[in-house]
């Protein structure tokens, strides 16, 4: 308030009578304290006291806002008694608001005084002491209500100073009061003002008022950022809401013409780092009588929902990815699972089943049109199943263990008896739930008839082995019976053995004596012979000699046979052999005037044999060429063979020959080619057989070489080193 | 023909065939001859006679032709007798059992009474550097 107001009401009070200078003074403090009424009030009341000796009194005011009667100072009295005292104004009957009304001080009497009917008498901060008076406090204008009231105790005759005071003071509230209603109208307004922006900053979403040429009126903060620069922002920024005002009103105006309740899209840009903005913009047409026509716009700021839509979007795409692939991977599990052979049927922790495959769907399915039989029978393998798996989910077990049972199912068109092994494990999240239940039915009966078959196998074998072991047994007897054969074989052979040697003794004793006296008579013994005594005797001696030779061949054999053939291993050289043998059949080869050509070994043929054996073998092999050969001639040929580690003898005749049928034959015991009783040549036919034999004792072998009419040759060949 | 120092054989053979045809074409052939029947006679007819050497058969009733070589070898008198083993038997091992009891040489029957004086000579010739 400015000074010419409080010096243009001050001539209007009454002149100062008492003091001055405490008038004065008074007024001083109204002028400093012209705003607050209270403070005023109690300076009154505080004057009051010191100048004119009122020491308790009373200032109430009117509240026009609230039509009531309120203590505003107070002195000598409770400072609350004041600040409580309320007095609705509205009750005119009322003794003291009637006091208001009038310009003349009101005196409280006690009500009891002149028999009146008992009228209660306000309790004021005064206390309910009486009398006490009133004196209306009025303004420049005495016809109007007054401002306030100012008690005094007793029935006070107003003093010129106290007259002076009401008069001061009620022009003060007067003028205190009437220009408080003015600022507080303003500032009332102001707040409102603030109040409203600040609502439309604290809109996150940009609002605008604009005129129908899009000219902005009031914007909100948000909106500014977007549609308005001073002159020092950056030229992006300016250029950028330039570009943001030319879009919104494009924006606006088609909004307008098109549709003007529909939201519409308005892409924007963001001043501070021009990115891109979306709004969606709602706008609606406000008519005004003092502004006109404005259209109000709210942006509502959709980036963020655009991108989240995206977002959402995006996730989506990647669910449809994902869930393809899950779909891929169950496809995938259905067709391993039911490419499985055995049955698999998964279930959840309620017992319902989720899951199975192909030949489980045989065994717990059936067409709705099946006939009853098949209808039960798939019933009845439920049944089993359900059994099965709520003992699982009734017994307590962990995670990975595995649940074996049997179940009897049965093939529900068939009704055949399907025994399964049903393999149950279960499925736990990560936090131990149970999710599921895997079973896997697995038939038995292919087990059972493999079982069956082995059974069958194994009886068989059993069979086998029994029929193996008597059959063993048996062949360990017929063993046995053989070696028994053999040992008495072998006895048997020793006795013929011995028995032929014991005849040869026998044998050789007369003879022994025959060839003797024989060889004396020959030899003169008894005289002169005469010559046919002598040709007689010569008969007898080559007889007697022919009879020793199959004696002694006999005895060789049996000899061989009983193994009793001592061997005489020495060093010696095989061409040596030769002129012996030659000698040894001097006169059997001088008889037969064949010509026997020995053919020597050019390298020393030594050889550790037994000299007497090979001796023996080549001169039957010799005896033999001379006997069977009547023309041509008979070689005689040692030859080495280092090679084979061995020596050779051959005794090559130009004789009849031997067929090669019978090339083995003549090794037989007393065997001749021709073996009849008529036979043209003599001999036991035993000495082949010997010699066969010897060469085999001595390691060696005898090959015959020969055809009918064409020769033969004979050929030992024995080791270097004769086995020992 | 017999000359008192020509020398002294021994003939033992049970067979007296053999026997008799040994000694007859030894005293042919120059030497003196004694004879026996078995090893009993054989044993004191070496002891007896100190024969030069001794034809001995040794298949032999009673006591065999082994056993008295042997009893002849262990004696010091009769050691240095030799003697030939005439036998039959052309089993093996039997010239090895001759050996071992002691027989100086072995000739097997059948054999030529010519052949036998041969193999008397050449152990009379043997026999006579040795000794004493």
């Amino acid at each position: 308030m400015s000074p010419l107001q409080v010096r243009s009401v001050t001539p209007r009070a009454p002149v100062p009578t008492v003091d001055t200078a405490a008038r004065l003074e008074l007024l001083e403090y109204y002028l400093v304290h012209n705003e607050d009424l209270a403070r005023c009030a109690q300076a009154s009341l505080d004057w009051l006291a010191r100048y004119c000796g009122i020491r308790r009194s009373v200032c109430l005011a009117v509240e026009v806002e609230s039509s009531m009667l309120v203590g505003l100072a107070g002195y000598g009295v409770r400072a609350e008694d004041v600040e409580l005292f309320s007095w609705p104004i509205t009750e005119n009957d009322d003794a003291l608001i009637a006091s208001l009304e009038r310009t003349q001080p009101t005196t409280f009497r006690a009500a009891r005084a002149n028999g009146h009917p008992v009228r209660p008498v306000p309790v004021t901060p005064l206390g309910s002491a009486v009398p006490f008076t009133a004196f209306p406090l009025h303004g420049t204008r005495p016809q109007h209500q007054a401002v306030g009231l100012l008690l005094l105790r007793g029935g006070t005759t107003p003093t010129a100073d106290l007259v002076w005071l009401i008069s001061v003071l009620g022009q003060k509230m007067e003028q205190i009061r009437g220009r408080g209603s003015l600022a507080e109208e303003l500032r009332r307004l102001r707040r409102e003002r603030a109040l409203f922006f600040t609502i439309i900053n604290s809109v996150t979403d940009p609002i605008l008022l604009t005129d129908t040429e899009g000219r902005l009126i009031v914007a909100n903060a948000r909106a500014e950022r977007l549609f308005a620069a001073t002159e020092e922002e950056s030229e992006g920024r300016r250029r950028a809401v330039e570009l943001n005002n030319m879009l919104f009103s494009a924006a606006l105006s088609r909004t307008v013409v098109d549709a003007p309740s529909e939201a519409r899209e308005l892409l924007l840009v963001d001043p501070s780092d021009g990115s891109d903005l979306l709004f969606e913009v709602l706008s609606s047409t406000v008519e005004d009588p003092r502004e006109g026509t404005g259209i109000v716009s709210v942006l509502r700021n959709i980036t963020d929902l655009r991108r989240a839509t995206e977002q959402i979007e995006e996730n989506y795409q990647k669910l449809r990815v994902a869930e393809a692939a899950a779909r891929a991977e169950r496809d995938r599990l259905n067709l391993i699972i039911d490419s499985v052979a055995d049955p698999i049927i998964v279930t959840d922790p309620a017992g319902a089943t989720v899951l199975m495959n192909a030949p489980a769907e045989e065994l717990f399915t059936v067409a709705l049109d099946a006939d009853s039989s098949a209808q039960r029978n798939v019933q009845a393998n439920d049944a089993h199943f359900s059994s099965f798996i709520s003992g699982l989910l009734l017994g307590e077990s962990g995670p990975g263990e595995i649940r074996r049972g049997e179940i009897g199912l049965a093939n529900p068109n068939t009704s055949e008896p399907i025994p399964v092994e049903a393999i149950a494990g279960k499925v736990m999240t990560d936090t131990g739930e149970l999710t599921a239940v895997v079973t896997i039915l697995h038939d038995r009966r292919e087990a059972l008839e493999r079982a069956r078959l082995y059974e069958q196998l194994k009886i068989a074998s059993d069979e086998l082995q029994m029929r193996v072991q008597s059959a063993t047994a048996e062949l360990a007897t017929q063993n046995e019976l053989l070696r028994r054969q053999a040992i008495e074989l072998e006895q048997a052979s020793r006795l013929k053995s011995q028995f032929l040697a014991n005849m040869s003794h026998e044998f050789r004793t007369p003879l022994n004596a025959i060839l003797g006296y024989t060889h004396m008579l020959l030899q003169g013994v008894a005289g002169e012979l005469l010559p046919n005594v002598k040709r007689q005797l010569t008969r007898i001696d080559s007889n007697g000699r022919h009879l020793l030779t199959i004696i002694n061949e006999i005895l060789d054999i049996t000899r061989i046979e009983a193994g009793k053939m001592p061997m005489q291993i020495t060093e010696f050289n095989l061409n040596e052999l030769v002129p012996e043998v030659m000698a040894e059949l001097d006169p059997v080869i001088a008889r037969s005037k064949l010509t026997v050509t020995p053919r020597l070994s050019e390298e020393p043929p030594i050889v550790q044999s037994d000299r007497q054996k090979v001796k023996q073998i080549v001169v039957n092999l010799l005896s033999n060429a001379l006997k069977f050969t009547h023309q041509g001639g008979i070689d005689v040929a040692v030859l080495m063979d280092h090679g084979d580690g061995a020596a050779m003898i051959s005794v090559t005749d130009t004789g009849i020959g031997i067929a090669p049928e019978h090339h083995e034959r003549i090794f037989e015991d007393f065997r001749q080619v021709d073996d009849s009783p008529s036979r043209p040549y003599g001999g036991t036919g035993l000495g082949l057989a010997i010699c066969r034999r010897l060469a085999n004792a001595l390691g060696g072998r005898i090959v015959l070489r020969s055809d009918i009419g064409l020769g033969s040759t004979f050929t030992l060949t024995i080791p270097l080193d004769a086995p020992q | 023909m017999t000359d008192q120092r020509s020398p002294l054989i021994l003939v033992v053979d049970d067979y007296q065939d053999a026997r008799e045809m040994y000694a007859e074409y030894l005293q042919f052939s120059g030497f003196r001859v004694a004879e026996a029947r078995n090893g009993n006679e054989a044993v004191d007819q070496a002891f007896a006679l100190k024969p030069d050497l001794i034809l001995m058969d040794l298949s032999l009733p009673g006591m065999d032709g082994w056993e008295a070589t042997r009893r002849l070898k262990a004696d010091a008198s009769t050691r240095h007798i030799p003697i030939v083993a005439l036998t039959g038997h052309a089993l093996a091992g039997a010239s090895e059992g001759a050996k071992k009891a002691g027989c100086d040489s072995f000739v097997t029957k059948p054999c030529l009474p010519d052949d036998l004086v041969v193999e008397v000579r050449r152990m009379l010739e043997n026999s006579s550097q040795p000794r004493p």
